[in-house]
């Protein structure tokens, strides 16, 4: 069993309706992996890990989740799992501590395990001043921590994690990136969803980019930054007609087509910081007057560019079917 | 942070009777600390049957006679309050449906539902708790809906066995109309149109019933559909009883066995309703 991945999905597909939200998706996850779902709205994210936790069937394909078939062993996969979605799955009248007692006796763990159990989280957590208060007096961050906490009340072996931080404010977001980050040093494999790019780039080892329901890349941040290139050097310029005669005359420097975007000229280059200096001297040279030169690394946002042609957060909503009757945003 | 440790054993409970019931209890007790955190919903819903009695009592308590009971108007009025209490009783235990529907629609709105459904727990268990909790919130009603009675003259004329038994069936039956509510709850789309279709069938289901006025009072094409309306029966068991006036009865299976009709009903709606309802649940997510 322990050589076994936490995930497996093979052709996993989909369908809501006229609307294919997964089309063929693979996903492995390893055991004590932290594989980030990085896609737009509607590439089939929050689809993919309802059907992995047994929420969704699939209408083709086949996954297991710590060796259980998630259509046909569901109750041996929910003993593995814990599930936190983009919604706080919480009591709102009960008391966070009266949250995890239900939750933990639904888990059919005995009392005194469950007692010990929640005020561990609870502390862990920073909840113990909110414990005996209604979930409805709780902040955003601390709904989603209580949340979480609710997901570990069994020590579950595999976490999904969908969009975890959506809606939260910087400093709340930063929270629950701790968070995981300790969950994840512990040794539990979580699997999680995120548009946020720079989410996936800090939590996840291993990234898998989905679009219109499968897999279009998949890598370490790092293998897919270079997968289109290395560095990039970007100029910005007084006006366009500064650019493109920027462009040209950065010609012999560059080594891949140059991208112009208003007054602003960016181009893949090799060779680390000496190209700023052949740059600047070849700018010079024309007599292009320069407000602003860098070198940078490419951002996931160059690669999901480059990848689907779109960028991840430009994404106009498709008609993703939504989880549930009368979601609700909070 | 060995605290949020995971991927460790943890101590499991064995089943003792089946974990549909402790489930069950678990999420009723959930759906009870709701109710009492919110007192204003408790109170309201107190008010409603309350109203009903002092309008009936005092509006048209004395536009309507009870068939061989009161000589003078003062009886009259006194004997329709005898025979109005069990009718009332009746009517507010099949209004509990409505909760059950409004709960569950809102249930099923709300993200806490995906993590039942993700639990290892039994899938009927938030069914089983909300009918439950439903079911158990009517003691309330009736012990403060007992008392207006009392306080409009209303009696008990049987003995301490024969009364409990009637609580007891009035529990029964709202236990099982909530069933049907949980139903119609799963089937609705949103906890807005649940607010509507939860309470528009129990207008006809109560009201064509022997609850307010006698069955014999009304035409005769509608009489027998009044006699086989367990709302009719459940009254009727409920009269006799409390040692209230029933009034005269029109020759029915139904209302001359009413007792025994009445759990049957109960029995088959159960059966109908609760596979039904544990159905749409299963799927409920799936869509």
């Amino acid at each position: 069993m322990s050589g076994q991945p936490a995930v497996r999905a093979e052709g996993i597909s989909r369908t809501f309706g006229e609307v294919k939200a997964l089309d063929g998706m693979d996903l492995v996850v390893q055991r004590g992996q932290v594989v980030g779902l990085l896609g737009p709205n509607g590439a089939g994210k929050t689809t993919m890990v309802r059907i992995l936790s047994t929420l969704l069937k699939p209408t083709s394909g086949h996954a297991e989740v710590a060796g259980f078939d998630v259509v046909k062993q569901a109750n041996q996969v929910r003993r593995m799992i814990g599930l936190t979605g983009q919604y706080a799955a919480v009591d709102e009248y009960l008391t966070g501590r009266e949250n995890l007692r239900m939750f933990g006796d639904l888990f059919h763990l005995t009392p005194g395990y469950v007692k010990a159990r929640s005020e561990e989280l609870l502390t862990s957590f920073g909840l113990d001043d909110a414990a005996d208060r209604p979930v409805r007096t709780y902040s955003g961050g601390m709904r989603r921590r209580l949340d979480l906490a609710a997901s570990l009340i069994a020590r579950p072996e595999i976490l999904f994690l969908d969009e975890p931080t959506s809606g939260l404010d910087p400093r709340s977001r930063l929270g629950m990136w701790q968070v995981i980050n300790d969950l994840v040093a512990d040794g539990t494999t979580v699997l999680l969803t995120t548009q946020y790019l720079e989410e996936a780039d800090q939590l996840a080892q291993d990234i898998v980019v989905i679009d219109h329901g499968h897999v279009i890349a998949h890598g370490t941040a790092e293998q897919l930054k270079d997968r289109i290139g290395g560095d990039r050097i970007e100029v910005t310029l007084h006006d366009a007609a500064a650019a493109e005669r920027a462009a040209r005359a950065l010609g012999s420097v560059i080594s891949g087509h140059p991208l112009i975007e208003d007054n602003k000229v960016s181009a893949p280059v090799s060779g680390g910081s000496m190209v700023l200096v052949g740059a600047i001297r070849a700018l010079d040279l024309e007599q292009i007057e320069i407000i602003d030169i860098m070198l940078r690394r490419p951002t996931l946002d160059d690669v999901f560019m480059s990848l689907t042609g779109h960028l991840a957060e430009d994404e106009t909503q498709r008609p993703e079917p939504t989880r549930r009757r009368g979601a609700r945003r909070r | 942070m060995s605290a949020i440790t995971v991927g460790h054993p943890v101590a499991l409970r064995r089943p003792i009777y089946g974990w549909a019931l402790h489930d069950g209890f678990v999420v009723a007790r959930r759906n009870l600390i709701q109710t009492l955190r919110v007192p204003e919903l408790l109170f309201f819903s107190l008010v409603q049957p309350v109203i009903f009695v002092l309008l009936f009592a005092y509006v048209f308590g004395g536009a309507i006679p009870i068939p061989g009971d009161g000589a003078s108007a003062a009886d009259a009025a006194n004997a329709y309050r005898q025979y109005l209490m069990p009718g009332i009783f009746g009517q507010t235990v099949a209004f509990a449906a409505a909760a059950s529907t409004v709960g569950l629609a809102e249930d099923m709105s709300r993200g806490i539902i995906d993590r039942f459904r993700a639990l290892p727990m039994s899938p009927s268990a938030v069914l089983l708790g909300r009918t439950f909790a439903d079911a158990v919130r009517q003691i309330l009603v009736l012990t403060v809906l007992s008392i207006t009675g009392l306080l409009v003259g209303w009696r008990i004329n049987s003995g301490l066995f024969s009364a409990v038994l009637a609580y007891a069936f009035l529990l029964f039956f709202a236990y099982t109309v909530a069933w049907v509510g949980a139903w119609i709850g799963l089937s609705v789309p949103n906890p807005e149109t649940a607010n509507t279709a939860g309470l528009v069938w129990l207008f006809p289901f109560t009201f064509l019933s022997n609850a307010f006025v006698p069955i014999s009072s009304m035409p005769d094409w509608l009489q027998p559909i009044a006699a086989y309306n367990p709302i009719s029966t459940l009254v009727l068991a409920t009269r006799e009883l409390f040692g209230n006036p029933t009034g005269i009865q029109p020759h029915y299976w139904s209302l001359d066995h009413a007792a025994l009709y009445t759990l049957i009903s109960c029995a088959v709606l159960i059966g109908i309703f609760a596979p039904l309802a544990v159905r749409k649940y299963r799927n409920a997510t799936a869509r």
